[in-house]
Formats: C-alpha cells, sequence, structure tokens
C-alpha cells in the first residue's frame, strides 16, 4: 500500500501552526507589559554579580546564627504540628467521606465539601483571614496550616481508602463483621503506609509554605528573612536562606528513608 | 433433604432501564455443589450478592435456612452473613496481614463491638485456624504476610477465611478466574472437598463450562438475567449452552458430547 505523505504533511503544518500561535501569544504579551527581552535577558549576570558581593553570609551574620536557628525551630515545630494535628482529623473525615466507609451519603457529601472548602483556600489567604482572630502570633500561621493540610490530606486519605481497601472492605462485610471492625481491621491496615507517605508529604510542603507564612505573621523563620532583608543585612538573609535550604533537604532525606522502611 | 436456599422471582434493576436480573427462581439443597454458568454480564455475580444482600434486590423473596432474607435488619443480617461464607475472584484479602490475621477476619462477625474492634480471638478459634490451615495446605506461609503469595495461596486464604465462619454455604464469585489451571484445579478439588466432607452447600459462578460440568451437582444457566437451564450435568446438550451463551457457544470449543475434554480451554 503506498503511504499517504498527506497525512505526514498535514500533521507538520498542524505542529507549526501551534508553534506559530505560541510565539504570537508570547510576543504580544511582551508587548503589552512592555517586557524588554534583551534587557531581561543582559541583566541576568548583573543579578548573579550582585548575589557573588552581597548576598553570602559573613561573620556577622554567623554570630546571629542560634537567633535564626531558634525561629527556624520554631518554623519547624509549628509545621509538624499543623501536619500531624490535620492528619487525625483528616483520617476521621475521610473515613466518613471515602465511597467505600461512608456511613450515608448525606454526611459523605458532608465531609467532602469540609475538605474542598479547607483545600481551595490559599495558606496565604488564610493567613490574611486569621490575622483577624489571632493577630501577628504563631497561632495565626498554625491553624492556616492546618486548615490546608486538613483539606489536602482528607481527600488524599479518601482516594487512599477508596483504592488501597475497597475489596477487602466488601470481604468483611460479607462475614458479618461489624462497621469499627471493618475499619480497624481492613480499611487502617490496608492504607497506613500511603497515609503516613501523604503525612510526611504535607510537612515537606507546610515547611515551605511555613516560610511565607512567616512573613505575613512575622513569626518563624520567614519572619527572620523579612527582618534581615528589609533591613538590608543581605548577609544575615542569605544564611537564613541556606539554613531553611539545609532543613528542607534534611526532612526530605529523612522522609524518603523513612517512605523505603514502610512501603 | 430440604431446601436451604429458595430464591423466588428475584430481580435487580440499575437505574430506569437496566435489568440485571428478572424474576430469577431456584432452589438450593442442603450440601448441594451448585455452579451458575453464564456470559460475561448475564447477571451471575448481582445474583450472588443478592443472596448475602451485598446488594439488594428490587423485588421477589429469599429465604436461606428458614429466614426471610430481604426484610432482615442490619443486626439480623450481620448475622446472617456470618451463616454464609463468601469467596471472590480477586481474594479480597488484607494484603499487608498475615494469613493468619487474614483467616480470623472469618470470625469477625461473631463478636461483639469491643472485641471486633480490638481483635480478641479466643484460643479455640485460633487453633481452629490453623487445623483449617493445614488442610488447605498452608501450615508453612501461617505467619507470612498475604502479598508475599501466589494467587492460589491468596484464594486458599480466602476460602479459610470463609471456612472459618462454620458457613452453611459459600457463595463463590468466579474463584478461578484469575488463576492459572493448575491452581484452579487445586481450589475447585478443594471446594469439592469442603462440599462432600463437611457438609456445606456451594454456590458457585463459573466461566468454564468444562470445569462446571465436571464439578456440580447441578448446573443453572444464566443468560441475560433469566434463568434458561437448570438442571444436571448429565442432561445438558449442545443446545441448552447454545441457549445460555447464544451465538457465541461456537466460538467457546465445548462438546458437552465428551466431557473428558476438561483442559481444552481450561483457565
Amino acid at each position: 500500500m503506498p503511504v499517504n505523505t498527506n497525512f505526514f504533511l498535514k500533521k507538520r503544518l498542524v505542529s507549526l501552526i501551534l508553534i506559530g500561535i505560541l510565539l504570537l501569544v508570547t510576543y504580544g504579551a511582551m508587548v503589552i507589559t512592555q517586557f524588554d527581552a534583551v534587557k531581561g535577558l543582559t541583566s541576568i549576570p548583573q543579578a548573579v554579580e550582585w548575589g557573588i558581593k552581597n548576598f553570602y553570609p559573613n561573620q556577622d551574620a554567623l554570630d546571629k546564627l542560634p537567633r535564626i536557628w531558634e525561629n527556624l525551630r520554631e518554623t519547624l515545630l509549628i509545621s509538624l504540628a499543623a501536619s500531624t494535628v490535620a492528619g487525625v482529623f483528616a483520617l476521621v473525615f475521610a473515613i466518613i467521606g471515602s465511597s467505600t466507609t461512608r456511613v450515608n451519603s448525606f454526611l459523605g457529601t458532608f465531609a467532602r465539601g469540609i475538605a474542598t472548602l479547607f483545600r481551595n483556600i490559599d495558606v496565604a489567604a488564610w493567613a490574611m483571614i486569621l490575622l483577624f482572630s489571632f493577630g501577628q502570633s504563631a497561632l495565626t500561621g498554625y491553624f492556616a496550616l492546618f486548615f490546608v493540610s486538613f483539606g489536602f490530606l482528607t481527600r488524599a486519605f479518601m482516594e487512599t481508602i477508596d483504592e488501597v481497601s475497597n475489596s477487602s472492605v466488601e470481604a468483611l462485610r460479607a462475614t458479618g463483621a461489624s462497621y469499627p471492625s471493618i475499619i480497624i481491621h481492613s480499611v487502617i491496615p490496608s492504607s497506613i503506609p500511603q497515609m503516613i507517605s501523604w503525612l510526611l508529604f504535607t510537612f515537606e510542603t507546610n515547611i515551605r509554605s511555613a516560610t511565607l507564612v512567616g512573613i505575613l505573621t512575622g513569626t518563624g523563620i520567614g519572619f527572620s528573612f523579612d527582618l534581615y532583608y528589609k533591613s538590608l543585612n543581605y548577609n544575615a538573609a542569605s544564611l537564613v536562606v541556606i539554613a531553611i535550604m539545609l532543613s528542607i533537604f534534611a526532612i526530605e532525606f529523612l522522609s524518603n528513608y523513612i517512605r523505603r522502611v514502610i512501603l | 433433604m430440604t431446601a436451604l436456599l429458595e430464591v423466588k422471582d428475584v430481580s435487580k434493576q440499575y437505574g430506569s432501564d437496566t435489568l440485571a436480573l428478572a424474576n430469577i427462581s431456584f432452589s438450593v439443597k442442603e450440601g448441594e455443589f451448585v455452579s451458575v454458568i453464564g456470559p460475561s454480564g448475564a447477571g451471575k455475580s448481582t445474583l450472588l450478592r443478592c443472596i448475602n444482600r451485598m446488594i439488594d434486590a428490587s423485588s421477589g423473596t429469599i429465604t436461606f435456612d428458614g429466614v426471610n432474607v430481604p426484610t432482615l435488619n442490619k443486626r439480623e443480617l450481620r448475622r446472617l452473613r456470618t451463616k454464609i461464607g463468601m469467596i471472590f475472584q480477586h481474594y479480597n484479602l488484607v494484603n499487608r496481614l498475615s494469613v493468619m490475621e487474614n483467616v480470623l477476619h472469618g470470625r469477625l462477625g461473631f463478636k461483639s463491638t469491643v472485641a471486633g474492634a480490638l481483635g480478641i480471638y479466643t484460643e479455640a478459634e485460633k487453633q481452629q485456624a490453623v487445623e483449617i490451615l493445614s488442610i488447605l495446605g498452608l501450615s508453612e506461609q501461617m505467619y507470612k504476610r498475604c502479598d508475599q503469595l501466589s494467587g492460589g495461596q491468596k484464594q486458599r486464604v480466602g476460602i479459610g477465611r470463609a471456612l472459618l465462619q462454620n458457613p452453611k454455604m459459600l457463595l463463590c464469585d468466579e474463584p478461578i478466574a484469575s488463576l492459572d489451571p493448575n491452581a484452579s484445579k487445586i481450589i475447585m478439588d478443594h471446594l469439592q472437598n469442603i462440599s462432600s466432607s463437611m457438609g456445606i452447600t456451594v454456590l458457585i459462578n463459573l466461566h468454564q463450562v468444562e470445569i462446571a460440568l465436571k464439578y456440580s451437582d447441578r448446573i443453572i444457566g444464566v443468560s441475560r438475567g433469566e434463568v434458561v437451564y437448570n438442571g444436571s450435568p448429565d442432561k445438558m446438550t449442545n443446545e441448552d449452552i447454545v441457549r445460555i451463551y447464544g451465538s457465541e457457544a461456537e466460538t467457546l470449543m465445548i462438546d458437552v458430547g465428551d466431557k473428558d475434554v476438561g483442559d481444552k480451554n481450561a483457565g
């Protein structure tokens, strides 16, 4: 059978048109925002140069290390507390909301609705809303992280329960087991490793978010960065960034290790 | 012998126009080994699940062991389910738990809420689990996690869990559909042995006609939600098979005249 050359020609043409449209949109956006591509590109070396000259920790900054460490510890502990407490609440809501284990459809929809509400409001938005109630305190950051983690974990736990324990729940129902027995002997053992994995993921994300929330609420490591940066103490600010990066690496390493062991 | 299970005019409707079961009636005597055969989507699984009300039938009456099943309340339904063991195509075990724990799950239906939730089993129950596992040839696997077992071994754990309920009847939903011919034979032999030596009634959904012919006391043929054959395997003719499977029957390569062709398309 002869190869239809038109077929390939047409595919190429479609790709070309798509690339053309993409370039046009990019150019349009540049014109509207008056972005100078050449200036943008040439300023990158300048930025790097500035960074090397100013953005490094010096002896003065290292003297501030104990204070930075104190704030970093506060941030880490708040993230951990928010994730774990959210995990406990999420487990209850996930069991009520999952289609495998829900008690009835009304409660199920209710639990799902709550989770969606908490998940879809961004952590920064939560922080600003809560600022009114709790002011600039660690509690504001804690609750902001808690709400978002709770919404996310409920969703993740529900999917885990549906995916992992669907079949064994059916089997235990068929033996005449009661609802609490089914949850404890089938749902929890099947889904606990994946749930812990999600919890670790939330913990990691929370450390990152906590830094940002800290800038808003004036607590933790975010506040340290904001303070040093705005007072033009770039050396200390750079030390804060390095401290955050190191702690994120350390925790990621740790949680990957835990995952390897439990999964 | 009296009828253990009596199914009368049972229908199941999904949505407004999908009729999964249409006025199904049959009865099963105590100790009988009954196979339900039919093409995919004929309603075999739905039929089985209506009996222990994993699915609620839309209409009709089901009587099991003198109890009218559709009218039971939650507690009575749990008691009914303890008398009926169920075996699944995908074994439905808790894979992260050990063989022993999975088998003991068969006793959960008999426990109070607290004892069930805490998983408190008596010494006698554990002893019985050990005995059942040795009958099923799983003594060495007793403390292994179920995700380390082969498909055939997992299905034997499933059978063990059902047997620990001390059931009057086993409902088997395509128990060998995911197994190779060798493991299938082991499972079918165990089920036959359970039926004949323990006197437990077996109602089994099967895909493989030759296996149904070989093992059953009676065959029920289901097509499009209706019973189209109900009788002994010896009396089954090619016309019956065509009635059950429709035009597909010719591609099934089944010749009921010669029943020893068992492994022609097993597995």
